[in-house]
C-alpha cells in the first residue's frame, strides 16, 4: 500500500474504474480522476458517445488514449447524454491539466439516483486506489 | 524535399515513342497537374535521400539488439539473387512453363522449411509474421469447422505479441488470456483448468517473450489435443534453436516461420517481411491456394483444392524473400543453421551474464536467444527504461525492445543475435555498465538523452493531438 | 560459417565465461526427448560463387525477359525503374535498419514515410495516407474492414470489375466476420451502371467499392457512384491497381471517393513473380483514426528541432491487442521507400508524361489488334493501358502458340469467368516497343 498524491476532492462519487461523477439535482458531471489521468500520461483523444445517447451504468460510453496506451471510460450512473466536452476535439491534454475541471468530459440527465449510492466516497476510492487501484 | 521543388525540374526523362499519340480522353476523366508534387533534378532526388539515409542507424553499422525481431546480419549475396533478371522480371501470371525458376525456388523453399521445423506442408504466401497467424488460425477454423463446430475461444498467453490476440480476433474468435506462473512460462495447471470443448487453439510463442523454452511443451500439446483442440506456434522466436530441435517433434500443428528473422531477409525499414506457414498433414488441405504442385513436366500452381481457405495475397506471397531465404539455407546448410542457434544464444547468455546484478532480472528462468532485463534497480535514481534506451544511442547502439513483453514492468528485452562478435558485445555491455553508473552519478544526463543525435527526444503527445500527417506548402506557395 | 562472426576459441571462451564445457549445455531447458538427434536433411552448404551458380541457373529456367515481348498486367505491371531507386535502396542505412520504434536513430526512414504519405495524398486528393500495407488486395480488404467499422454495417456492394484475386482475397478475410458481399455487375460496356449500382446500395451497405481503371480496363465514372454511396451513406473505396494512371486521371478524392487505396507495384518495384509490392490507402480526415497500419507525423524535440515519430499508435495491435484496427504490425517499408524515390525522381511532369505515354502506346496496340479479322474489342469505351481483346476462337491455345514464339499475349479470362474462352486482356507499357507491339500484331493475325 502505498500513499496516493493525488487528489480526491471531497464533493464527487467515484467508481473502481476511475471516473468521477458530480451530481447536481438530476444532472450528473462525468470525468476521470487525477489518479487516472497521471496513470495514462499526456491524453491525445478522447472518444465521447453522441448526444441523447441512453447510458446504462457499468457499460463502456467512450474511450481515452494517451501516446502509448488507451483506457475505456464507462458509465457511472445511467442516463441520457446531455451534453459532451467539445472542447476536448482541439484541446484532450485539458483531462491531464485539470480533471475535476474543464477537463471534464460529459454531462448527462440522471435516470436512476438511486445508482449513486453505490458509488465509491472520496475515501473509499483513495484507499481503492492505495491498494493498487485495478 | 518538397521546398526544394522548383517548376520545371525533372528527374527521369520517359522512354522514347516513335508512335501516334494516344486520342487524349473527355476532360471528365483528365485531372490538371498534381498539386505539391516535387520538381527536382536527379542529382537533388540522390542528395535528398543520401542525407535522409544518414539520419538512420542501421545493422550493417553497429548491434541492433531488438528483442524478438532478431535483427542479424543480411548477406550481400541474398541481395544479388533476388534481383537476378529471370526473378526480378517474372510476372505472376506467367504461365507455368515459362515461370519454372521462381516456382522450383518456392517449392524447395517450402521444402527446406519442412524438414527445418517439422511439419508436413508450408505455404509461403503470408506477406509477414501477422498476416501468416492470420492465415494459420483461419485454418484452425476450418479445422474444426469441418469436424461440424469451430468453437469460440483462443488462449493466449500473457506474454504473447499483440498480434496474436489481434489475429485472433480477425478469424473470429474470442481471446482468453492465460496466466504465466512464476517462471513465466504457461501455467499449466491454469491452461488444464480451463480447457474445455470450446476452445479452438494454443497460440503458443515458443521460446516465449521472456527467452524461456516452454519445458513443459510436450505436456501442453497432449492437455490441448485431448480435449480436441490445436496447438499454433508463434514461429518469431525460431532462431533460438533451429537445427537443435523441431516444433512438428513437439506436437506443434501449426506455424509460422519470419522469413525476415529466421531467415536473414533485410529488414527495410519496417518490412517487406514473409512469413510462411507450416501445417501438419492434418491441416494441409485448408492451406491456401494457390499452391505449387509436382507434375509430370515440371511445377505448377493448383487451385483445384475444394478445402482451401482461400487467397491471403494478390498473388503468390513475397517471391523476393523467399529466393533470399532459400539462399540463405544453402548457404548455411544443415550444420550452419545449428550453428546459428547455438551462436545467438550463447551471445544472449554472455550478455546476461555480464549483465546480471547490475540490472535487474526480473525472471531467472535459464535464457535462450534473448534476455529481459527491467529498471528496477534504477528506479531509485529516478531512471527509466526510456532513458536507458535513449542513452545507449550516444554510445553508438541501437536500443533494446523496450516495455515488452507487457508482464514484465519497464522491460529491456535485448537479442544480439549470432551476428555479433565478442568485441561487439563487449562494448554493449561496457556501455549498459557506464549507463548504470551514470544513473547513480549524474541522471540527468541519462533522463535527458539522447544528446548526439539528428534530434533529441520528439513531442510525441503534440503530434498525437494535432497530427500533421503530410507536408503542405505553407511559405513558398509557389514560384511557378 | 562466414556469417558468423565469432571464432570457435571465442565461442569457447564465452563458454567459459558460462561455465559450460559444451555447447549442448546451453539448451538444456529442451526436453531431451524433442532435441534433434540428428543433423537436418538439407543440401549441402554452398560457398557463394556456387550459390550464385545455382540461382542463376535457376533463374534462367523463367522465360528470358530480354527474349520475350510481354502484354502482360492484370494488377502487376511492367515498368521502367530508374537506376537511382534500386541505388539508394540498397544503402545499407535503408535496408539493412527496422522499424522506426526509435525517432532519433531513424529520422532517415520517419522522413521518408511522410513523403510516401504526402504524395499518396497528392495524387488521390485525399487527406491522409499510412505507410503502406502489403499489397492491393489485403488494401481492399482493409478498407472493408475500416467501413465496417466506421459504419458499423455489415453490406459491401462491389461495383464492376474488381480484381478477382483481390476479391478472393477479401472473402478470406471477412468472412467470419459476418460481412456480406454483394455484386453489382457491369453493364454492357464493361463499366459499372450508376443506376444498377444504386439499386443495390441499402441502409445496410457499410461501403461501396469501385475500381479505376477496373480489371476489363475501362474508366468509370466515379462522381455518381461516390453520391449513390454518400445517399445510402456507405463510404465509397476507389481501388487503383495500376496506380501509373493516377499521373493523368482526376484524382478519386476530387470525385468523391472517401478511401481511396490499391497497389502502388507500379511505382518503381520489380515484378519479382508477385511481391513483395506495396498496398496503399488514402483517407478523408474523418476516417483517419479508423486507418489501419503505421502513420508518420510531424513532432519537434525540447530544442524546438523539427523531426518525425510513429503517431496515432493507440490504433495498432501492440497497444489494443484483439480491440486494434487490424492485425498488420509492419509496413512495406523498402518497397515504399522504392515508390518515393520514383514519385521524386518521375516529378510533376514525368508522372503525366509516363501515364500519356501509356496510353498512347495501349490505343496504337489496340487499334492495330482490332483490325484482326476476326478480333473485336467488346469494350470500345474510354480506358488507359488496358484492354479486353476477343478473339475468334479459344484463346488459351492461341495464347500457349505465342508463348513459343517469345509473346506472352496478355492474359487469357476463361480462369476468371469460365464464359469468357475468347477473351485476352492485353496490357501495353512504355516498356513495350512498337517494334514488340507489330510483332505481336503480326504473329497474332499469323495465329489465327
Amino acid at each position: 500500500m502505498t500513499e496516493s498524491k493525488a487528489a480526491f476532492p471531497g464533493n464527487l462519487r467515484y467508481t473502481k474504474e476511475h471516473e468521477w461523477v458530480k451530481v447536481e439535482g438530476a444532472v450528473g458531471t462525468v470525468g476521470i480522476t487525477d489518479y487516472a489521468q497521471s496513470e495514462l500520461g499526456d491524453v491525445v483523444f478522447v472518444d465521447l458517445p453522441e448526444k441523447g445517447r441512453a447510458l446504462v451504468a457499468g457499460e463502456e460510453l467512450g474511450t481515452i488514449e494517451s501516446v502509448k496506451a488507451v483506457s475505456e471510460i464507462y458509465a457511472p450512473l445511467s442516463g441520457e447524454v446531455l451534453e459532451i466536452n467539445e472542447s476536448l476535439r482541439n484541446h484532450p491534454e485539458k483531462v491531464n491539466g485539470d480533471p475535476y475541471g474543464e477537463g471534464w468530459l460529459l454531462r448527462v440527465r440522471i435516470t436512476q439516483p438511486s445508482e449513486a449510492e453505490k458509488l465509491l466516497s472520496p475515501e473509499g476510492y483513495r484507499s481503492h486506489v492505495e491498494e493498487g487501484g485495478h | 524535399m518538397f521546398e526544394k521543388s522548383v517548376a520545371g525540374k525533372r528527374g527521369c526523362d520517359v522512354p522514347l515513342w516513335d508512335g501516334p499519340n494516344g486520342e487524349a480522353l473527355g476532360s471528365g476523366y483528365l485531372r490538371d497537374e498534381i498539386p505539391g508534387f516535387p520538381e527536382l533534378s536527379e542529382r537533388e532526388v540522390v542528395r535528398h535521400f543520401t542525407r535522409l539515409s544518414k539520419l538512420n542507424y542501421a545493422n550493417d553499422e553497429g548491434p541492433y539488439p531488438l528483442g524478438s525481431c532478431t535483427m542479424k546480419y543480411n548477406p550481400k549475396v541474398n541481395e544479388k539473387v533476388a534481383r537476378l533478371e529471370g526473378f526480378a522480371e517474372a510476372h505472376p501470371l506467367l504461365p507455368p512453363e515459362a515461370a519454372q525458376g521462381c516456382l522450383q525456388v518456392m517449392a524447395d523453399l517450402e521444402s527446406y522449411l519442412c524438414e527445418i521445423t517439422g511439419m508436413d506442408a508450408y505455404t509461403l504466401q503470408p506477406a509477414a509474421g501477422a498476416q501468416g497467424e492470420f492465415t494459420g488460425i483461419k485454418m484452425v477454423r476450418a479445422y474444426h469447422e469441418s469436424r461440424g463446430n469451430p468453437r469460440r475461444v483462443v488462449l493466449i498467453p500473457d506474454s504473447a505479441h499483440g498480434t496474436n490476440p489481434a489475429s485472433a480476433h480477425l478469424c473470429g474468435y474470442r481471446v482468453e488470456q492465460i496466466a504465466s506462473d512464476e517462471r513465466g512460462c504457461v501455467h499449466l495447471g491454469f491452461l488444464k483448468e480451463r480447457m474445455r470443448d470450446d476452445v479452438a487453439v494454443l497460440m503458443l510463442t515458443n521460446p516465449n517473450t521472456l527467452g524461456v523454452f516452454e519445458p513443459e511443451i510436450g505436456e501442453i500439446c497432449r492437455v490441448l489435443h485431448q480435449g480436441g483442440g490445436l496447438v499454433y506456434l508463434d514461429g518469431a522466436n525460431l532462431n533460438a534453436f533451429v537445427g537443435v530441435a523441431r516444433p512438428g517433434d513437439m506436437g506443434v500443428d501449426v506455424m509460422h516461420t519470419n522469413l525476415h528473422k529466421t531467415f536473414s531477409t533485410p529488414h527495410g525499414g519496417g518490412g517487406p517481411g514473409s512469413g510462411p506457414v507450416g501445417v501438419k498433414e492434418t491441416l494441409a488441405r485448408f492451406l491456401p491456394v494457390p499452391r505449387v504442385i509436382r507434375h509430370e513436366k515440371g511445377w505448377r500452381l493448383s487451385s483445384d483444392f475444394q478445402e482451401s481457405i482461400g487467397k491471403v495475397h494478390s498473388f503468390n506471397g513475397n517471391f523476393g524473400m523467399h529466393a533470399r531465404a532459400a539462399a540463405y539455407i544453402l548457404a548455411n546448410g544443415a550444420q550452419g543453421l545449428r550453428e546459428i542457434a547455438e551462436s545467438a544464444v550463447l551471445n544472449a547468455n554472455y550478455l546476461r551474464k555480464r549483465l546480471e546484478g547490475v540490472y535487474h532480472l526480473p525472471y531467472d528462468s535459464p535464457s535462450l536467444h534473448e534476455v529481459i532485463f527491467s529498471d528496477k534497480h534504477l528506479e531509485k535514481h529516478g531512471v527509466k527504461t526510456l532513458d536507458v534506451a535513449k542513452r545507449l544511442m550516444d554510445y553508438g547502439f541501437h536500443p533494446p525492445t523496450i516495455y515488452f513483453p507487457l508482464i514484465v514492468k519497464g522491460a529491456l528485452m535485448i537479442e544480439p543475435t549470432e551476428s555479433e562478435g565478442i568485441e561487439d558485445l563487449d562494448a554493449f555491455v561496457d556501455a549498459m555498465l557506464r549507463i548504470a553508473k551514470e544513473a547513480e552519478d549524474d541522471p540527468e544526463v541519462v533522463r535527458s538523452a539522447p544528446h548526439t543525435t539528428p534530434v533529441g527526444r520528439l513531442d510525441e503527445a503534440a503530434a498525437a493531438r494535432r497530427p500533421v500527417l503530410r507536408w503542405s506548402p505553407h511559405t513558398e506557395k509557389s514560384r511557378s | 560459417m562466414r556469417y558468423i562472426p565469432s571464432s570457435p576459441a571465442e565461442r569457447r571462451k564465452l563458454l567459459q565465461v558460462l561455465c559450460l564445457d559444451s555447447v549442448d549445455r546451453l539448451f538444456d531447458t529442451i526436453p531431451e526427448p524433442f532435441r534433434l538427434k540428428r543433423p537436418l536433411d538439407l543440401p549441402p552448404a554452398l560457398p557463394e560463387a556456387d550459390l550464385v551458380h545455382h540461382l542463376g541457373e535457376l533463374s534462367r529456367k523463367n522465360l528470358d525477359p530480354h527474349d520475350s515481348a510481354q502484354f502482360l498486367g492484370a494488377g502487376a505491371y511492367r515498368h521502367f525503374i530508374p537506376a537511382v531507386v534500386d541505388h539508394l535502396i540498397s544503402r545499407a542505412e535503408f535496408y539493412s535498419s527496422y522499424t522506426p520504434y526509435q525517432p532519433e536513430f531513424s529520422q532517415g526512414t520517419l522522413q521518408s514515410i511522410f513523403e510516401f504519405q504526402t504524395m499518396i495524398c497528392q495524387l488521390t486528393g485525399m487527406d491522409a495516407a499510412n505507410a503502406s500495407l502489403y499489397d492491393g488486395a489485403s488494401a481492399l480488404a482493409e478498407g472493408i474492414l475500416l467501413a465496417h467499422r466506421a459504419k458499423r454495417r455489415n453490406q459491401v456492394v462491389v461495383a464492376g470489375y474488381v480484381h478477382p484475386e483481390y476479391l478472393k482475397v477479401v472473402r478470406t478475410l471477412v468472412s467470419t466476420l459476418g460481412i456480406e458481399l454483394k455484386l453489382a455487375p457491369a453493364g454492357e460496356s464493361g463499366a459499372c451502371e450508376v443506376d444498377r449500382v444504386a439499386s443495390q446500395l441499402t441502409g445496410q451497405s457499410a461501403a461501396l467499392v469501385v475500381q479505376m481503371p477496373n480489371f476489363v480496363g475501362r474508366l468509370e465514372e466515379i462522381a455518381p457512384l461516390a453520391e449513390a454511396a454518400h445517399r445510402a451513406g456507405a463510404v465509397c473505396i476507389v481501388v487503383v491497381n495500376e496506380a501509373v494512371s493516377l499521373g493523368m486521371l482526376k484524382a478519386p478524392g476530387s470525385l468523391g471517393a472517401d478511401v481511396v487505396l490499391g497497389e502502388a507495384q507500379s511505382f518503381g518495384v520489380p515484378l519479382s513473380f508477385g511481391g513483395p509490392y506495396l498496398g496503399f490507402m488514402a483517407v478523408k480526415m474523418e476516417y483517419v483514426r479508423e486507418i489501419p497500419g503505421r502513420l508518420v507525423g510531424q513532432a519537434k524535440d525540447a530544442q524546438g528541432r523539427d523531426g518525425y515519430v510513429l503517431t496515432l499508435a493507440t490504433r495498432e495491435q501492440h497497444i489494443r491487442r484483439e480491440k486494434a484496427t487490424s492485425n498488420i504490425c509492419t509496413n512495406q517499408g523498402l518497397c515504399m521507400l522504392a515508390a518515393t524515390i520514383f514519385m521524386a525522381t518521375l516529378g510533376k511532369q514525368g508522372m503525366r508524361e509516363l501515364s500519356m505515354q501509356n496510353l498512347s502506346r495501349a490505343e496504337y496496340a489496340k487499334a492495330a489488334l482490332k483490325k484482326i479479322p476476326g478480333c473485336r474489342l467488346p469494350y470500345p469505351g474510354p480506358g488507359f493501358n488496358e484492354f479486353v481483346l476477343e478473339l475468334p476462337k479459344g484463346a488459351t491455345a492461341v495464347h500457349r502458340h505465342l508463348l513459343g514464339k517469345g509473346i506472352v499475349a496478355g492474359l487469357p479470362l476463361e480462369p476468371y469467368f469460365p464464359e469468357r474462352k475468347h477473351d485476352l486482356l492485353i496490357t501495353v507499357t512504355e516498356t513495350n516497343s512498337r517494334g514488340q507491339i507489330d510483332r505481336f500484331v503480326k504473329e497474332l493475325r499469323e495465329a489465327l
